[in-house]
């Protein structure tokens, strides 16, 4: 199965695809100027594969205690917790549950804060300090991950945020620690 | 900046989204009881007379159901007497309508000329059914498009409480703030105009209440820092007649010379501007998205106002009027009459917007013309609706934020030990801040003088923060995990006696009820519950007599009307969600309990009981 492939580079995703896609390979675009934005959509017409956007500014938020502390801080102060609670949403969506409309990349979710999204989500581009729109992107990641969950004591999560590692998003087929007691995928049953 | 792109696979699995285990319910020795709490001017006196709604405010039923609460009275009673306890186990679905909105459906079938009329939930269609072909086929649809971001500003799920027909016009509100009148008809827009600014925090969705040429309806918003108001509209034309806010001036809030509150504090110039700090009415509440009542015999019209915001009571000291109270209004002029103040200063959420029931009813002796009022606080109001007058005010839910009323001063006597507090939890208060009763309303019957109470047993924790005012976003500043109340059932029907002062018998329910009641001269109480099941019970007795499963959970309000083969039929919307719902039908985690306001807490195995959905019944005997 496809995890933990820290890909820092071109080549390294190469590897990945090779290890996970059992299909040709495709050709690869090293770098493309003319392609503007943040790429949300996992469809790439023509591609063998799934093209995601990397933001050199992204960087220094990974594995970064600082940030999504801060981050936590100021998700109270911009009322994001007003819609979105301390990770499980209401007005809008919850954010702690690895489901992820526009993308969960530290880029992506700084895109959306920026962007606003058409359902409800406002824009907040020029409105709050860019580096602080990357702290909020930095701890809305850290909701889903298995250490902020695994830290979780009593009713209210997302308190203990974990960094974003940085294999978290070098890596979208990512998956949780062995010893984690969170599980991919989700089973409801019954009433007893 | 550049971009660079490279190419990886795409997996992303979700985190299994375990369901938190239901809170211990409140312990019993925590709350009050009725007779501790509970207090009236004078003792009992049945004998006076006979408590019904007068005629001009509940006309002689003629089989229709034009508006949600079925007359001015707002009694929700259906004279049909063609189902009753004995043949109501016979009762079976006659057609089924999908309304294809998956979201909380609040609002109430409307049946006039023989046609059914529905509003859904987001993106609001309304479907117009012919009922004199088999299978009720469509006769019209209108989409009117609201704000894709309304969405987003709703606090409780992008529900709508139900349109009105009037004077050949079906006339409803959208979320993101247009009122919209469609010829009945054609289904076309004869008026529409836009009264909410999403951007604001503005949203919509109450029923409008049309009478008197006028359509009268106010804004959505009480946790998004808006300034409540209310409009009434001309009913031909749309054109604003006037515009009264809920906080600010006196000259905003349309209080003039004919101002006569009945208590001495409700007197005094611009209270709604001096009992706030600084500017903070201006982002304080007071929204009206719940029930307007018209009194056609006094002239009046009855305004429930919503909580104060933000939540967080230490930043706005004061009693933040005119919040959380009700207002009587000239429907002429829209100049306040009167204003009793349910909750001043409300720290817990406990909008004053509930239904109104206007009743003829022996108090003191002799006849009062009152209203009854089941607050969200937990007291059920019996005020005299010509005065503003207290007489009486009696716990029906478990509360322990209050001692009672002080029938003097006619305030709420607040409990220190339930006071909310900066940064420190406030455990185990009752009742939550979605009430001991939230919007869904009453019913009453003449026949057996007894209110249908669906309403609520939960209790919560509470801890305030500070919070910043930015446009268009949530104003809370608190954090609150609700639970269930004593005895873990979260809901409950109360059959109640508002001149005896007391419950004649109670069907617990596991789920809080957030489905209306309607009554039946044939003695039978309908009502739906969350987890999909409709109900017919014994008007006397609370006997369950005859159920249905529905595909989704039920939170609207079911009718009763005369079909055009003379039977006595049944409707009602199926499709969870709401505030308390949100765990079905929001994106909304079950694993965090502050989440939808501190509901998901106590309603994270809704999941287990409901799937979202959105559907119309329609039942009736197999003729």
């Amino acid at each position: 199965m496809c995890s933990r492939y820290p890909i820092e580079l071109v080549g390294l995703a190469l590897l990945l695809l090779a290890g996970c896609n059992k299909g040709a390979l495709p050709a690869l675009p090293a770098e493309q100027p003319d392609r503007q934005g943040v790429i949300d959509s996992a469809l790439a017409p023509g591609m063998g594969h799934t093209l995601v956007t990397v933001d050199p500014r992204a960087a220094a938020y990974y594995d970064n205690a600082d940030a999504v502390n801060t981050g936590k801080r100021l998700f109270g102060q911009y009322n994001c917790s007003g819609c979105h609670s301390n990770g499980g949403g209401g007005m809008g969506p919850s954010l702690m549950d690895g489901a992820w409309i526009y993308g969960g990349r530290l880029e992506q979710i700084h895109q959306t804060l920026v962007e606003g999204r058409p359902n409800g989500m406002p824009t907040w581009g020029g409105k709050i300090p860019d580096q602080q729109l990357w702290q909020l992107s930095a701890y809305v990641r850290s909701m889903s991950l298995p250490e902020t969950l695994a830290a979780q004591n009593g009713p209210t999560p997302s308190q203990s945020p974990a960094p974003v590692p940085r294999a978290a998003d070098a890596d979208t087929g990512w998956s949780a620690p062995t010893d984690t007691t969170n599980d991919y995928g989700t089973t409801t049953t019954g009433p007893e | 900046m550049r971009a660079l792109f490279i190419m990886i696979p795409f997996a992303v699995g979700s985190l299994a989204a375990v369901a938190q285990k239901i809170p211990d319910p409140v312990p019993a020795n925590e709350v009050f009881t009725r007779e501790e709490i509970g207090r009236a001017l004078a003792a009992p006196t049945p004998e006076a007379g006979h408590t019904a709604a007068s005629l001009a405010n509940a006309p002689a039923d003629d089989g229709q159901w034009t508006m949600p609460s079925k007359n001015y009275a707002s009694t929700r009673f259906s004279a049909l007497t063609e189902l009753t306890p004995a043949n109501v186990r016979g009762l079976v679905p006659i057609f089924t309508f999908s309304l294809a909105v998956n979201k909380g459906q609040e609002a109430a079938p409307i049946v006039a000329d023989n046609t059914m009329y529905v509003v859904t939930a987001y993106p609001n269609y309304v479907y117009a059914l012919d009922l004199t072909k088999p299978g009720a086929p469509l006769k019209w649809k209108f989409a009117p498009g609201p704000a894709l971001a309304s969405q987003g500003l709703a606090c409780c799920d992008v529900v709508n409480r139900g349109g009105t027909v009037s004077h050949g016009k079906y006339i409803f509100d959208t979320l993101d703030g247009q009122v919209i009148a469609l010829d009945i008809h054609t289904g076309k827009a004869l008026w529409r105009v836009r009264l909410g600014n999403i951007n604001k925090g503005e949203t919509m969705t109450m029923a409008p209440l049309v009478a008197n040429g006028r359509v009268y309806v106010g804004n959505s918003g009480g946790e998004m820092g808006v300034h409540g108001w209310i409009t009434a509209l001309d009913e031909s034309s749309g054109k604003l007649a006037w515009k009264a806010y809920d906080t600010g001036p006196d000259r905003d809030v349309l209080i003039g010379a004919e101002f006569k509150p009945f208590y001495p504090s409700d007197r005094g110039v611009d209270l709604g501007v001096k009992t706030w700090p600084p500017q903070a009415w201006q982002i304080g509440g007071g929204a009206t998205w719940g029930w307007i009542t018209y009194d056609p015999e006094l002239n009046a019209i009855y305004q429930g106002v919503g909580n104060p915001g933000p939540w967080n009571a230490l930043q706005r000291p004061g009693d933040n009027k005119w919040t959380a109270g009700i207002f009587a209004r000239d429907p002429a002029s829209g100049m306040a009459l009167w204003y009793y103040q349910y909750n001043p200063h409300d720290e817990h959420d406990y909008d004053g917007v509930n239904e109104q029931v206007l009743l003829d009813m022996p108090f003191g002796g002799k006849m009062r013309k009152v209203l009854i009022h089941p607050d969200r606080n937990g007291f059920l109001y019996v005020i005299d609706r010509n005065s503003g007058e207290l007489l009486s005010a009696d716990p029906f839910g478990p509360v322990n934020s209050a001692k009672g009323v002080d029938l003097k001063t006619g305030r709420l006597i607040v409990n220190p030990a339930k006071a909310t507090k900066l940064g420190e939890v406030t455990r185990n208060i009752c009742p939550t801040a979605s009430g001991a009763k939230d919007w869904n309303p009453m019913s009453f019957s003449p026949q057996t003088g007894l209110l249908y109470i669906p309403h609520e047993n939960m209790c919560m924790d509470w801890m305030s923060m500070q919070v910043n005012y930015i446009e268009g976003t949530p104003y809370v500043g608190a954090e609150v995990h609700m639970k269930p109340g004593p005895g873990g059932h979260r809901g409950e029907l109360t059959a109640w006696d508002p001149v005896r002062r007391q419950p004649v018998w109670a069907v617990k329910e596991n789920f809080p009820l957030w489905s209306a009641t309607v009554a039946t001269a044939g003695d039978l109480v309908f009502y739906g519950t969350m987890d999909g099941w409709f109900k017919a019970v014994h008007a006397r007795t609370g006997e369950l007599l005859w159920r249905f499963k529905v595909d989704s959970g039920i939170i609207s309000q079911p009718i009763s009307y005369r079909g055009p083969d003379g039977h006595q039929y049944i409707a009602v919307l199926s499709g969870v969600g709401g505030w308390s719902g949100a765990v079905v039908s929001g994106p909304v985690d079950p694993r965090d309990g502050s989440a939808a306001l501190g509901m998901i807490n106590v309603m994270s195995d809704l999941p287990k009981y409901t799937t979202a959905g959105g559907t119309l019944y329609v039942f009736s005997l197999s003729h």
